[in-house]
């Protein structure tokens, strides 16, 4: 097993211009500024419509330092597609193609193509940002909204549905490498990014990206949040490798722990779920028990 | 070589002749024998190449816009709903001003399904800022996919080389395959100003404002306005581009013509039908069956629809009584979208000088209604004696 990253031993060279146009207290700030440090110059950046287009600054000013194609919001993975396939007849192989989307981008109108692409077994990262909602347009819901949660959209009921599982649908085309990270917990990302560079195929990543005007919270309780959504066992680290799967890093902690911190204090922490009730809640307390009475038993 | 094969294969062979290197595509009729073709091609290390078997056509268009921005030479083809659904990389690859090529095999759009041949699908992507060329025959097949390629890469504005499908894509025909020598030397290697590379990072297509805005070393960079009418300004110019391709290509491969039209016994004529696509070989048959009556008609092809030809068409058709504009597409509420472009330049072009003549405008072969040679000749004539309507009239209407 490598050596894991400590805030000492990442590399102090930086991809990321400081003074992005990202609110205060971005996660994806964090994130696209170490998850680029894991990744490192010899890269190809792929970017729809999001909160990272605006991120990466107005023409003529560009925020990040590696070479990136803007492209539609349907067509991100397509388009890495076409990045590699033209690297490749050159002769270029050895550059990385990354293609980082929101989660409007990646579990709506982007999962075809991503689908597509994965099926074909390109090899490139896809990184999903998830701050659960479209967020560049105003806060409206996403398939990776969860339930309860208030948007632009679902202004008074908050969403009724079930937040999409991404991963698993990514797990359904038997990749080599998928893993869940946090904006909170940016030195595991950082490793699971070099973990999985050479593998072969596409490499999917899910991250939790707490976002305080979409979510509703004082920007310096960013990381707690993120934190909380772990720690309560409401959101998992883990990691599939070819098929495996595992809980990893905080979360594989807490199965040792076998103690979460109740639910109720990530959902009583965002203005987003000001309307769900008690009860609600409690029933998604006892789904969250059920899920970690499986891993707790997995681990006996 | 001289070779009898389909239209698709004409396309294909000029894509292989052409060494592009990376190719998308998603099936459609009557666009896939010619993805099938080059998919043979690459499969049998025929053509050195990257052929991506997409799951749509909207990301046929962005493997082609990524690898395009990364330095290759890509290729796609698609026909009537397909290109309806590219139709935002359609827009997105003009914008980015990547050098594509990419064949649209004419067919009618949905709704109702229908599968044969009309032009609603291209032209309905007239204004998207791409070139677009029109072939009657598959040695003009062949040879603008060469050409299209010169010029795409000359002035950086992607093209779309349409021909009829059915009625060119699957019928057979002679044609000559040009030596890949000569297409070397009519077409060096793509070496774009600036290929998506580590070492000189550049971010493309970022988000571009309403007004200028100076950069890190206080020069002024363009607003998103003056990047669309750069678009403008050069497809505009690239006409004197198309004249220039024209004359390289003839230089080397011994055949040519009029880069922007293709007369047919129009010099003496007093009246001209006009055309996009194999129609207007078609139309020829009835001009022969019309001279033997007397009657001073003559056909001319417009090949190149956009940039519009507008001073070599006016030219064309200066003096003449009258002009009659065949269409297999319109724009709906109004007329077809090739009389309206056609009288603009008549209009500008002849106004006032009392050589301007009387137009026509004539729709058919809608959803593949087959056309008869001897309705064109009918239509020819009657149009010849007097002004038939105003509105558009459809040929062959069962109504
Ligand atoms: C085809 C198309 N439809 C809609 C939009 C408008 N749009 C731009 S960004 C965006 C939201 C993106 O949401 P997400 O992918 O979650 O990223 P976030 O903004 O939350 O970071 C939308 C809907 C667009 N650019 N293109
Ligand atoms: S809206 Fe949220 S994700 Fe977008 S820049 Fe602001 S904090 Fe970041
Ligand atoms: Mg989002």
């Amino acid at each position: 097993m490598q050596a894991k990253t400590t805030i000492l031993s990442l590399p102090t060279e930086e991809f990321v211009h400081p003074g992005t146009r990202a609110c205060t207290g971005c996660g994806l700030a964090i994130a696209y500024r170490v998850g680029l440090k894991a990744m490192g110059k010899d890269t190809i950046l792929v970017v729809p419509p999001s909160c990272l287009t605006v991120l990466q600054g107005l023409f003529p000013i560009a925020s990040t330092k590696l070479a990136c194609l803007n492209v539609t919001f349907a067509s991100t993975a397509a388009a890495a597609s076409g990045i590699l396939a033209a690297l490749k007849v050159q002769g270029k192989d050895k550059i990385k193609v990354v293609a980082w989307a929101g989660d409007g981008g990646t579990s709506d109108i982007g999962l075809q193509a991503l689908s597509g692409a994965a099926e074909r077994g390109e090899n490139f990262i896809y990184l999903c940002y998830d701050n659960e909602g479209y967020m560049n347009t105003g806060v409206q819901r996403s398939g990776t909204t969860p339930i309860g949660a208030l948007t632009a959209n679902t202004p008074f009921k908050g969403k009724l549905q079930q937040k999409k599982d991404v991963p698993a649908i990514m797990a359904a085309h038997n990749l080599s490498y998928i893993a869940t990270c946090s904006a909170a917990y940016p030195l595991d990302l950082f490793d699971k990014i070099r973990k999985c560079v050479d593998m072969p195929g596409t490499k999917y990543f899910h991250i939790h990206i707490p976002c305080p005007p979409g979510w509703g919270y004082d920007p310096k309780y960013g990381i707690k949040i993120g934190r909380l959504a772990v720690e309560t066992g409401y959101y998992d680290l883990y990691e599939i490798v070819n098929g495996e799967f595992k809980l990893t890093a905080a979360s594989e902690k807490l199965v040792e722990k076998r103690k979460l911190k109740p639910v109720r204090e990530y959902f009583r922490s965002q203005s987003r779920f000001r309307i769900i009730t008690d009860e609600q809640i409690a029933d998604i307390q006892n789904s969250i028990d059920a899920k970690w009475a499986t891993y707790y038993k997995k681990d006996e | 070589m001289h070779i009898i094969e389909n239209g698709n294969v004409a396309a294909a062979l000029g894509v292989l002749l052409c060494r592009a290197n990376v190719i998308a595509a998603y099936p459609i009729t009557p666009q896939t024998p010619l993805t099938e073709k080059l998919s043979e091609y690459v499969e049998s290390g025929e053509m050195k190449a990257e052929y991506i078997p997409v799951e749509s056509e909207h990301s046929a268009l962005a493997v082609c816009i990524a690898a395009s921005s990364a330095g290759a030479r890509a290729f796609t083809a698609t026909s009537a709903n397909g290109l309806l659904y590219m139709h935002e990389q359609v827009q997105w690859a003009a914008g980015a001003r990547l050098p594509l090529v990419m064949c649209v095999v004419n067919r009618a759009v949905g709704a109702p399904w229908n599968v044969w041949n009309d032009q609603q699908d291209s032209i309905s992507q007239r204004d998207t800022g791409w070139i677009q060329m029109y072939c009657c025959d598959h040695q003009q097949i062949i040879d603008s996919v060469i050409k299209a390629y010169w010029l795409a890469e000359k002035v950086s504005i992607p093209i779309m080389v349409c021909y009829d499908g059915y009625i060119l894509s699957h019928t057979y025909m002679p044609f000559e395959v040009p030596d890949q020598e000569k297409v070397d030397a009519f077409l060096p290697p793509f070496r774009p100003d600036y290929a998506l590379n580590h070492e000189e990072p550049a971010n493309l297509n970022t988000v571009t404002l309403p007004d200028v805005r100076m950069d890190v070393r206080g020069e002024i960079a363009h607003g998103y306005m003056e990047i669309r009418y750069l678009l403008q300004e050069e497809m505009r110019t690239s006409l004197t581009v198309v004249a220039e391709a024209e004359k390289r290509f003839t230089d080397i491969f011994g055949r040519g013509g009029d880069p922007f039209i293709e007369p047919y016994l129009c010099d003496d004529a007093e009246y001209i039908a006009v055309g996009l696509g194999s129609l207007t070989y078609q139309l020829r048959v009835s001009v022969d069956v019309l001279r033997k009556e007397g009657i001073m008609v003559g056909v001319m092809g417009i090949r190149f629809y956009r940039p519009f030809p507008d001073v070599a068409i006016a030219n064309a058709l200066k003096g003449k009584k009258g002009v009659i504009v065949f269409e297999k597409a319109l724009s709906y509420g109004y007329e077809g979208a090739l009389v309206s472009d056609l009288k603009s330049a008549l209009y500008e072009h002849l106004a006032g000088t009392g050589a301007l003549p009387v137009v026509q405008n004539f729709i058919l072969g809608i959803g593949g209604r087959d056309i008869r040679t001897e309705d064109l000749t009918q239509t020819l004539r009657a149009a010849t004696k007097s002004r038939v309507a105003k509105e558009p009239v459809w040929i062959g209407l069962k109504i």
